[in-house]
């Protein structure tokens, strides 16, 4: 149940919600390190959740013509362009790679695809899979002012979309940007972590989808073991540049309940280097505004009463 | 071996710049494509209104409580009708903003600590119905002296009297919360401004709630509304000065583009109108032009720090560049 760290801190999410026989908490490790962009997760969350379409755009920008995590796309994979930092990041992507059947066709160019081998390529593509961090201090849960959103039994936080009336108040609320308005709909979705699938012992769409494992489902503590295993691998084999994200307990959110492995800072992804949950400071708030309510008061005592007619 | 065609990705923008003052360095940032981090709100301007007219529910409120106990009945009527009229206008903004307008009462099935919105709808609702109560009273004086109806009449004024009150007791928090609704949000330039905004939105209220009696009540009788106007525009005024200079970066939003545009309009709106109030205290017409300014002060106050809420939000530059800075590595 509720207790000092139910706003800010290392916390179970689960039981603190109430639940007092939780099964472990579960979520996703995105190891983008071995992300080859196929956007197999994008698909599958939107076939097994019904998400229509987020419109037929073409941004101009990359590979990506998603743009962001919205309403309508709860696994967004992004894609950035880079020179390559290190042979080291390179011989780690080329071998992910070579897990699947298809060929890599490098970037446009003015030669053949291929033409120049595949070893002497001196940038690389940053692909990332982004989705809802489940976080243990989620400011959406928080801030929903009908009950709409929820903390389930697994410590994820889910939309009931019956309840939903579309206020809009989780949508800045998010520190992350995940959660959003559907426009012809007028409520609030994102990603469920597959609430309906994970309840039946089977795991989330865009994970069993992903061709890389990429994205790994499981218990959240054994996926943070698996992470920091992995981080270690990779700063043996050179690539001093991968790090983990959001799998911190102590971090501003109390830890992602999907968190991820980058090659590069978190902005860089488009995600806040480092994000805080908005009610930490709710208290505080409430000081201020109590001592503005007073001055109210004050004034108005002090004009009625400082004159009589 | 070829040469990529283009440098690293940097998403960074430089800052300030377009002539106006640049108080903060130029923010040298990364980020993706120059995407937004954080999304901007979903509401329209209607919550931004509805931020003046709860306000001036809450202000008017005050001054109509003041009034009844201190005997100036015209300063009472036009408080509480101005309260009535706020309140009404309110529940409209409140209720069309929604994606599901339909489920407006969805938000009675919890009271949750953690939500200001939840915690604002019930103050709302119990302040609605207390100067509602109160300005049905003010039919009193034309209803018939007899029967039911006039049983009724003679029952409204304590009735009026305890609805005033109660309205006036949540008045101050029906003023506030909503600065903690916006400030309790990812938004950088709302968030940041927690410590200020309750401030803002106060003085607003209350500059507007007495504006409202300085146009309603005859001379005579305004003399309170008239302390109050000219003491919530100073606050309203000292409190922005404060957002929009003393927040470091995140002061940038408030003084560039139309948020910069309405606070500006604001502030000499609102000083005009303060200035209006103390020298036209012997004439209706300077007091009801001074009432008008510090209402349309308010209203473009509240736009204005609405305005730049969905700026910070919609440039990733205010999302990463303070957390960079947070966490030393900038």
């Amino acid at each position: 149940m509720a207790g000092p760290n139910s706003l800010y801190g290392p916390i179970d999410p689960a039981p603190d919600a109430g639940y007092t026989d939780a099964p472990p908490r579960m979520g996703f490790f995105t190891d983008t390190s071995v992300c080859i962009g196929c956007k197999a997760c994008e698909v599958a969350c939107k076939e097994w959740n019904a998400v229509p379409d987020d419109g037929f755009n073409l941004l101009g920008m990359s590979y990506d013509n998603t743009g962001g995590l919205s309403a309508n796309t709860w696994r967004h994979v992004a894609f950035i362009e880079q020179a390559a930092p290190s042979p080291a990041a390179m011989d780690v992507l080329r071998e992910a790679e070579s897990t699947v059947s298809t060929q890599f066709l490098g970037m446009p160019s003015s030669t053949l695809p291929g033409a120049n081998g595949r070893e002497d390529r001196d940038l690389r593509w940053l692909m990332m899979s982004n989705v809802c961090k489940h976080c243990t201090h989620a400011a959406c849960l928080d801030v929903c002012p009908t009950g709409s959103l929820f903390r389930t039994e697994f410590g994820t936080v889910v939309v009931q979309e019956d309840i939903c009336n579309g206020c809009g108040y989780c949508i800045p609320a998010c520190p992350y940007g995940v959660i959003d308005r559907r426009e012809d709909d007028g409520r609030a979705w994102k990603c469920t972590l597959c609430y309906d699938r994970i309840g039946e012992g089977m795991t989330p769409a865009c994970a069993q989808a992903c061709p890389t494992q990429s994205i790994q489902y499981g218990e959240l503590d054994e996926l943070r073991e698996r992470a920091a295993g992995r981080v270690e691998v990779l700063h043996q084999r050179g690539v001093t540049e991968a790090r983990l994200y959001g799998h911190d307990p102590d971090d501003g959110v109390g830890g992602d309940g999907a968190f991820f492995l980058l090659l590069d800072e978190p902005e860089v992804y488009g995600l806040p280097p480092d994000p805080v949950v908005t009610t930490r400071d709710l208290p505080s708030m409430w000081k201020h505004a109590g001592v503005a309510a007073l001055s109210m008061v004050a004034a108005a005592a002090v004009a009625f009463l400082g004159r009589r007619p | 071996m070829t040469k990529p065609d283009q440098a690293p990705q940097k998403g960074g923008r430089r800052g300030g710049g377009k002539g106006d003052r640049v108080m903060v360095p130029p923010a040298e940032f990364r980020s993706y494509y120059g995407r937004p981090v954080v999304k901007a709100p979903v509401w329209t301007h209607d919550i931004a209104a509805y931020f003046f007219t709860g306000g001036l529910a809450a202000g008017s409120a005050l001054v109509a409580a003041g009034a009844d106990l201190t005997k100036r009945p015209a300063l009472r009527t036009t408080g509480r009708l101005t309260a009535l009229a706020a309140i009404v206008a309110s529940t409209y903004f409140l209720v069309v903003d929604l994606g599901r307008p339909s489920r407006f009462l969805n938000m009675l099935r919890v009271a949750k600590p953690t939500s200001p919105m939840s915690m604002g709808t019930w103050v709302f609702s119990g302040f609605s119905a207390a100067a509602g109560l109160a300005a049905v009273a003010e039919a009193a004086p034309y209803l018939p002296r007899r029967g039911a109806l006039g049983l009724a009449a003679r029952a409204l004024p304590t009735a009026g009297r305890a609805g005033g009150l109660a309205a006036a007791a949540l008045a101050p928090a029906m003023a506030t919360y909503t600065a903690v609704l916006i400030s309790d949000t990812a938004t950088p330039a709302w968030h940041a401004a927690y410590p200020r905004l309750p401030f803002v939105f106060a003085g607003s209220a209350l500059a507007s709630g007495g504006a409202a009696g300085l146009i309603g009540a005859p001379t005579a009788q305004a003399g309170p509304a008239r302390t109050l106007a000219v003491a919530g525009a100073a606050l309203e005024l000292a409190a922005t000065h404060g957002v929009e200079h003393r927040m470091g970066l995140l002061s940038e939003p408030y003084r560039t583009g139309r948020a910069g545009k309405l606070l500006r309009a604001a502030r000499v709106l609102t000083a005009a109108g303060a200035v209006g109030a103390l020298l036209g205290s012997r004439s209706r017409t300077v007091s009801a032009l001074a009432g008008g300014a510090l209402l349309a002060g308010s209203l473009a106050t509240r736009l204005g720090v609405f305005e730049a809420g969905k700026a910070s939000a919609e440039d990733p530059k205010y999302t990463v560049v303070p957390q960079r800075e947070r966490l030393g590595s900038l």
